[in-house]
This record gives C-alpha cells, structure tokens and sequence, in this order.
C-alpha cells in the first residue's frame, strides 16, 4: 500500500469547505473521515491539526457551527457551510484549477520533449 | 474584512469562558466516534480505545491549539500575568510597598522639578515669535548688562539696521491717588512701539498711537486685565476715564490681554510713556532704560550684536564725555527672562535624576533578591514546556505593575511637591518670574514622566530576566540550589550598592558645597550693625514737596517724630537702604590729577548726619556730616574705605575736592570723613567705591529710613509707619523689615536656601536608600554564609573576628563607594561653579567630612548584620537543611 502522504495545511481548509459543500452539514470526525475516502485513503488526515483548522475557518466565518445530535445519538458539534464560505469554495477551486491547468502544460511539455 | 472578523471572534472569547469547555467536549465526542468505528471494525475495547487515542496524538495540546485560535493569546497571558503577579504581591506586601515607595520617590522629585524646568525654561514665552525678541543693553567693565540712557536708545533705534522695531521700558513704583488716598502701584513706563515690539495687542481698547512725536500725545495708560477687574469690575466704560498717577493725570486707553506678563518688570499694573520731560530722560549720560527689539527676518542674533557694536563704538567717538567707555550687550529675551534661576534649575534637575539613578538601583536590586527566591518556581515552570519569552514576560509584568504604581504615586507626589515647592517662593520674588505661575504637570512634564517609568520598566524587565537567564533552570532544581546563586548576587548586588554609594557622595558632595555657600554668603562682612534696626522706605507726594527747602523741612520732621517713639535710639536715611542695590551711580573725577576722559563710576548715597551712626558705622578718619552740612555751607563728601583705597591710595584723602567729569564748580565737593565699607549691594557683589553727600545739601522726595531701637523690630515698625502717616497721609511707606529679615530674605540669599535645602533633601534620602540597599546587600550576604560563620566558630573563631568577617565586607563596598563616589564629585561639581560662593568646587572640608559622614552610617547599616551573624549558633548554622 502506497505512503499516506500528510495532507498539507494549506490545502486542508480547502479539502475541509469542499467536503462541507458536497455533504452538508457534517462533524469534525465525519469531515476528517470524508476527507480521508475522498482522497481513495491515500491522504492521512492529523486529527490534532483539524480541529485548529476548523476553528480558524469558523473565526473567518466561512463555517458555522452548533452543536447536535448525530446518527447513534451522541452529541457532536457539526459545521456547515455559510454563503461566504460557498462564494469562498467556488472562488478557490477556480483558483486552483487554473494553477494546475499552467502546470500541466508546462508537464505536457516536458514530457513531450522528453 | 477578514482579519477585523477574526480579531472579533478572537475578542469574543477572551471574554467567554466557553469555548474552552467546548472544545473539550468536541475532542471527547471525536474520540467516541473514533472508538466506535474501531469497534465495528472489530477490535476489543481496549484496542479500540487505544488506537483512537494514538490516531488523535495528545488532547490537551490538540485543546490548547484551538485556544490559542480561539481567543488573543497574548491579552490573555498578559491578563494571567497580572492576576498572578497581584496575588503574589498580596502575598509579599513589604516587598512591593517598599519597591513602590522607593521608585515613587525618586520619580515624584524628576517629575516635580522637570515641572519648573518646564516652565522656566522650555515653555516659549508668551509674545509672537518669541525666539526673536532681544534685550539690548549698555555694558561697561562693572556692569556687563546694564541699562541705556534715552538719547542712546533714540540713536540705537534710529542707526540699527538688525532689528525690525526696538522699544524701551523701565518698571516704576508709581503713587496712586484715588480720592484723598495715594498708594503705591507698581507699573512700568515704555516707549510706543513697546507692545507692538512684543506682539502683544490691547485686549480692549488700543494701544498708545505709534506716529508723531510721543512726547506731544496726551498722557495714556494701559492697565492690566487683572487691574482692569479689580478697579473698574471689567467695565467698557472704564475705557477714557482718568487715572492719577504720580501727580500726573493720564487717560485709559487700553486694557491688555489676561494673563500678560513682562518679567523683566515683575507685576507691573499700570503702564505710562516714557518721562520725556525728566531730567533724566534729556542727559545723555544719565541711564534709566532697559531695552528690547525684535531681529529682522534672516537676521541672526551674532549679526545684530556686531551691529550693535558698531553703533556703540560710534557713539563713544562722538559723545566721548558721556559714552566713553560704553559698549553694547545683546542677549535673547528667553535668557533675560529666566536666566536668573537657570543653573539652580539644572542643578536641582541633576541632583533630582541622580536621586532616581540610585532609586532605580535600589528597586532594581531588589528585584533581583526576590527573583532569586524564585528560581525554583522558575526551573519548575521551565520543566513543564514554558518558554524563555514566556517566563520573561511573567516577570516583566511583575515590574511594569511595580512602575505603573511608582508612577501614579509619583505623578500625585509630584503635584503636592510642585505646589509646596511654589509656595517657597516669596510673593516679590514670583512677580519677576510670572513663568512659574502656571507651572504643573503640564502635556510635557506627562511626557517626561511617560519616559521616565518606560526607562525604569525596562531595567526592571531586562535585570532579573538576564540573571534568571545566566543561571539558566538546572541550578534551581537541585536540593540545595544555594551556593551558586548566592555568590552570583553577591558579585551583582556589591556592584549595585557601589553604584548607589558613588552617586550618593556627588549628591552629598552638592549639597554640601551649596549649603557651605550659603553659609558663606549670609556671613558675607557687612561691617554696619544689622541687629534691632528697622528699616522702611518712604516717598512724599513730589507734587507737594517739590522745593528743597520742602524736602529737607520734611526729612527734619520726620527724622525729630520718629526719635520719640519710646526705644528708640537713633534715626537715618539715606537715598537707598543698605544691602540693596550696587546701582545709583554717579562719574566723578579728582580735582588736580591728569584725566584721560574714562568714567570713573561710582555709588552715590545722599546720607542724613545720624545716618552712619544709626547703623554703627565705623568712622576710618575724618568727620560724619553735622546738622550744619546744608545748602549755606561748602559742599562736603564722604567716602568709604573702598573709595579711598581705589583713588587715593597711599595720600590722605580728607580734604580733596572731587566733581564731575567737566569739573564743574558748582559740583565740586571736599572730602570730609572716610567711612568703613558698609555693603550697598546684594550679598554677592563686590563692595564698590561710594560716595555720601549730605540730605541736607542733595534732598529728594523718596528715602530709605533706618531706627535704631532698643526693642524688637516688629513691636516698633507699626509705630514707625503711623508716625508717617501722622506727618503727612499722602506719604506712601514700602518695604518695612527688620534689617535681618531683609537680608535673609533677599533674593540671593532666598535662591541660596532654597538650592541648598533642596539639594540636601535629595541627599538626604539618597543617604537613607544607600543606607538601606547596603544593609541589603550585607544581610544577604550573611545568611548565605551563615554556614560558613557555623564552621568557623566551631573551629575557634571568637565573635570580633565574625564580625570582622562582615565588616571587612561592608568596609571594602563603602570604601570603593566612596573613593570612586569623590573622584566623580569632582568631575561633576565642577558644573556647579556658577551657584557656588566663596567656595571651591573641590573644597577639601565638604570632601573629607563628605566621606566621614558615609562611612560612618554605612558602616552602622553594617552593624546590624555584622551582629546577627556573630551571634549565629553554631550547632543550628551546621544542622544539615
């Protein structure tokens, strides 16, 4: 089985709000777990970084939390996304598609040379 | 946007205390779901649990992490800092309250004189472009600021080409008369331009008119508001209405603004145009002006002065019988104004800020004994994670709470001090600095203060910090952390005591020299009898007694009145009183000797017969004046000891004839009698040559009255002053003192007190703090080796050579203390030359007694800790601790 890679700090916040966005309101557990199955488990999510994380998304008001009861009925805290922070995940993904659409051409064209 | 969103998020939770327990709780519901996915996938709890925990990492930090974003952890570690330090100060009282003390006392004296150094000297004065204004003065050898005679000033102003406009004034008593009753004002006459030169407009009315010939205008007079209120209650109406001033009638013209002050004429109320038509104003060489100008734009001060020379010079070629001999003196107002009491100022500003220096220390010091006692609860604090920075921030809130309070304390200290410190003053002398009147913790003296507490906050900071940072933690865990930090402070703590020693010496070394001063100064030789003499000034209405028969019919009345006043035994006047003033000057040459046109300058006194009796003057050769000296007799003069030596020396001068410079018959007297040289000046001028004529044959209106009695002074003056008043009501009586009181009490001798008490209250607690941080210091060092003491008695050592031990300690501290404490007095007092009087600034007395009196209460905080250490037990001293 391949390395987990660590999951960078940067690209967490963003990994965090597009999880948020795709599944609606979620835990810190839950969003950690997602985040893990969406990367096909090839990420390894620092539970001790996330919530940090969490909290500075929640400082900026991209997300808001309230506390709630999930599915076996133990209390958690769940996050959800505010209109800031879906203005904010689609101005970001635009962002990073257009870095990776330079990079790629600049790949392509070592590979062709190659 | 952002980050305004995150420091208000950041703020809400500084002030809830939620979000912490949140967290908690978050971690804890993040475990159990992570517990509960294990246990589906099939491990034992125990695992399960584990692994969960192991994926997590540690939850506290995982807690902190979120706290430190969910709030401004550095308000909040400054917020606990302090609580802490508050707790810890409730725990030690007598520490802080000694810190704050000692700190607040050094800052409550630099504040309080910053405060009048403020006042005197940085406030700009209150005329437009102040730094543009100059005092112009005549100079000649004896008097180097002198002031101008009218004609000079009329050429100076016309022939100038420095300064934009000139104007000149001199303060005048002027008599009031309101009604049937006269009193005395104080006022000051100037020419047109006077206010206009200063920039300073009437505040009501206008002022006097600037074109034609002034001496033509009518007679005008501006008031001050002050007067303005008092006399007419702020009235428009008084504008126009007459005002009787020395006979004279003159219209009110104007009122000047509040508060305007011009010191160089004290609290002048009424202000008239110059006496065109006094004798005077139209002889050239005679002086009674002072004056001021304001320099041209681009103009600099070194270029108006060489102009000004220039003028003198020319003026000297064609006057030489009046100017021969007069040179020019420029000097800026701001000096004219407070550069009376400049070098106390600095002065006491330096013995203030050395005073601080050694408080400073002495705070310092201890902050350092009781971080010492900490460094366990240091080293443990290190262990459990916290850093270097946060450590040191602990204990620099520790100091900044100690300065914030020293600072208040001193602020408010400071205020009581400038006040009490204002009412030392004597009212006469405050009218000619109207600078001190609002003198206060002005937006600048704040300031000062604000650097003073910053400069202090910093030492505190930086010191226990660096030593707790040499030691470093390991040192502090061990069992007995005793021997290294012990010897540490004592290496720091000598040197500190050696510091507050050196800077006491130079504060003790200024006072004493000062204090000498003084003393040298009210013992300066009089050589007239002071004692049980009253002494009054006394003007007639010149308007009434204007002949010379008059004055003189007068003068015998007065003279016969106050003789019957029961105890009373003798009765003089003279034109000025004595120890007053080295002015009234007349030029005089010598019948019979070559002259070379150069001014002779001299004093000149118009005396009653029993006048030199009156004070107990010696009598040297000749004869006092009789009843007989008047005006059917030839001319006589006496002359005193000083006279005689500088113009007659090695001749007899009884029965010369002396004059004018023209030699005028009808000015030429014979010299009658030589007298002793009694002081005409202030107590530090130089007695000059002096020459007496007789009331009788020179009268005058005005007279300084001296009553000789047997009893006290201030039983007979009353009587005096209403035997006045019954010769004649309009007779306006000043200044009446006994002859001690006003010798003490005069300016020189006031300003002199005044330094030297000062000075020796600063040295005084200087003494006390260095007293006490040796004694510190010497405690200290003896509990630290109180073991040591227990093995040497135990080997045989008696209690003597214990207490040699400490002492020999102590002695070399002191001893360093004072050696280096002298040398820096010398390079230091040198600065005070200026302010000493008949002493030197390395008088050999003030040194060595300087340094006994140290060494002998150094040695005495000594002696305190030198006993308790020779009366250590030795068995307890060696009990393993």
């Amino acid at each position: 089985m391949p390395e987990k890679k660590d999951v960078w700090q940067g690209t967490l916040s963003l990994m965090i709000l597009k999880t948020l966005e795709s599944m609606g309101p979620l835990h810190g557990y839950g969003i950690a777990r997602r985040i893990e199955q969406t990367s096909g488990d090839l990420l390894a999510v620092n539970y001790g970084t996330l919530y940090p994380a969490l909290v500075k998304l929640e400082s900026e008001g991209v997300i808001a939390s309230e506390w709630g009861v999930s599915d076996n009925n133990r209390k958690a805290k769940f996050y959800r996304l505010t209109r800031a922070g879906h203005k904010q995940v689609a101005r970001e993904t635009r962002s990073w598609e257009e870095t990776s659409a330079i990079l790629g051409r600049f790949l392509d064209a070592g590979k062709a040379a190659s | 946007m952002k980050p305004f969103r995150v420091l208000l998020w950041r703020l809400r939770g500084l002030f809830s205390n939620g979000r912490r327990r949140d967290s908690q709780e978050e971690i804890e519901s993040h475990l159990q779901f992570h517990i509960d996915d294990n246990l589906r996938a099939g491990m034992a709890l125990d695992e399960a649990r584990r692994q969960a925990v192991l994926r997590l990492g540690s939850t506290q930090g995982t807690v902190e992490a979120c706290r430190d974003r969910n709030t401004l952890p550095l308000l909040e570690n400054a917020w606990q800092d302090t609580r802490f330090a508050i707790r810890q100060f409730r725990n030690n009282p007598a520490f802080a309250a000694t810190a704050i003390f000692v700190l607040a006392l050094g800052l409550c004296g630099s504040i309080a004189i910053f405060a009048f150094v403020d006042a005197a000297l940085l406030k700009p004065l209150p005329y437009r472009a102040p730094s543009e204004l100059v005092s112009i003065y005549e100079s000649i050898p004896t008097c180097r600021e002198c002031n101008l005679s009218y004609p000079d000033y009329l050429d100076w102003k016309r022939m100038n080409v420095s300064f934009s406009s000139m104007a000149a004034y001199a303060g005048r008593l002027l008599t009031l008369t309101s009604g049937p009753a006269a009193k005395p004002v104080r006022g000051a006459r100037v020419s047109p331009g006077f206010f206009r030169t200063l920039g300073v407009a009437p505040a009501i009315g206008r002022d006097f008119p600037d074109r034609g010939d002034p001496a033509a205008a009518p007679p005008a007079v501006l008031i001050s508001y002050r007067k303005w209120m008092e006399e007419f209650s702020g009235s428009s109406r008084a504008l126009g209405r007459a005002v009787i001033l020395g006979g004279n009638s003159y219209t009110l013209i104007g009122v000047l603004p509040p508060g305007f002050r011009f010191a160089p004429v004290g609290a002048a109320e009424y202000w008239i145009p110059l006496d065109y038509n006094g004798s005077c104003e139209k002889r050239r060489g005679c002086h009674n002006l002072y004056a001021v100008g304001r320099l041209k734009p681009g103009v600099s001060f070194a270029a108006a002065g060489a102009n000004m020379k220039r003028i003198a010079a020319g003026l000297e070629q064609q006057f030489p019988d009046s100017n021969k001999g007069q040179a020019s003196q420029l000097v800026p107002l701001t000096e004219t104004v407070a550069g009376r009491i400049k070098p106390i100022l600095i002065a006491l500003l330096s013995g203030a800020a050395l005073l601080l220096l050694i408080a400073t220390v002495n705070v310092a010091s201890l902050l350092m004994v009781r971080s010492e006692s900490r460094l366990r609860e240091i080293a443990i604090r290190s262990a459990l994670g916290a850093g270097r920075t946060r450590i040191a921030s602990q204990l620099a809130t520790e100091s900044f709470l100690l300065v914030a309070a020293a600072s208040l304390a001193g602020l408010l200290g400071a205020a009581s001090c400038i006040r009490f410190l204002l009412s030392l003053v004597p009212a006469d002398m405050l009218a000619y600095m109207p600078f001190l009147e609002d003198v206060g913790l002005t937006s600048r003296v704040l300031a000062f203060a604000a650097i003073l507490s910053c400069g202090a906050a910093a030492v505190f900071a930086v010191s226990p910090a660096l030593h707790i940072g040499e030691s470093g933690g390991a040192p502090g865990l061990s069992e007995s952390s005793r021997g290294y930090s012990g010897t540490l402070w004592r290496r720091i703590g000598g040197r500190l005591v050696v510091m507050e020693l050196t800077t006491t010496v130079v504060l003790l070394v200024g006072a004493g020299l000062l204090s000498k001063s003084l003393h040298k100064l009210l013992n300066v030789e009089l050589n007239f009898a002071p004692d049980r003499i009253v002494s009054l000034l006394a003007v007639a209405p010149g308007k009434v007694y204007e002949t010379p028969e008059k004055q003189v019919a007068l003068a015998k009345r007065i003279v016969a009145l106050l003789s019957t006043i029961p105890d009373v035994q003798a009765v003089g006047h003279s034109s000025d009183l004595p120890v007053s003033t080295n002015g009234d000057t007349t030029w005089i040459r010598i019948a019979g000797r070559p002259y070379n046109g150069v001014h002779n300058e001299v004093l000149e006194r118009q005396v009653s017969p029993a006048y030199f009796s009156a004070l107990s003057v010696r009598l040297i050769r000749g004869r006092f004046f009789s009843e007989r000296d008047d005006t059917s007799q030839p001319k006589v003069a006496i002359i005193n000891r000083a006279f005689a030596d500088h113009y007659f020396r090695g001749e007899d001068a009884i029965g010369k004839q002396i004059g004018d410079p023209a030699l005028k018959p009808e000015n030429m007297h014979q010299i009658v009698g030589i007298v002793d040289n009694l002081r005409e000046g202030p107590l530090d001028q130089d007695i000059r040559p002096a020459l007496y004529r007789p009331f009788y044959q020179l009268p005058d209106v005005g007279m300084g009255l001296v009553v000789q009695t047997t009893q006290a002074e201030s039983a007979v003056l009353p009587q005096v002053v209403s035997a006045l008043n019954k010769i004649d009501g309009r007779i306006i009586t000043l200044e009446g003192a006994s002859m001690q009181s006003k010798i003490g009490g005069s300016s020189s001798a006031y300003l002199r007190r005044l330094s030297a008490s000062l000075a020796s209250a600063f040295a005084g607690a200087a003494l006390l703090l260095s007293a006490v941080g040796l004694y510190g210091v010497i405690s200290y060092s003896v509990r630290q080796r109180t073991r040591e003491v227990g093995v040497r008695m135990a080997l045989g050592a008696r209690k003597g050579n214990v207490y040699a031990l400490v002492l020999r300690e102590a002695a070399w501290l002191v001893a360093l203390g004072i050696a280096l404490g002298l040398g820096a007095s010398l390079l230091a007092t040198r600065f005070l030359r200026d302010l000493l009087f008949g002493v030197q600034f390395w008088d050999p007395l003030v040194l060595a007694s300087v340094a006994l009196v140290l060494a002998a209460i150094a040695l005495a905080a000594a002696f305190l800790p030198a006993r308790r250490a020779a009366s250590v037990n030795p068995v307890n001293a060696l009990r393993a601790e």
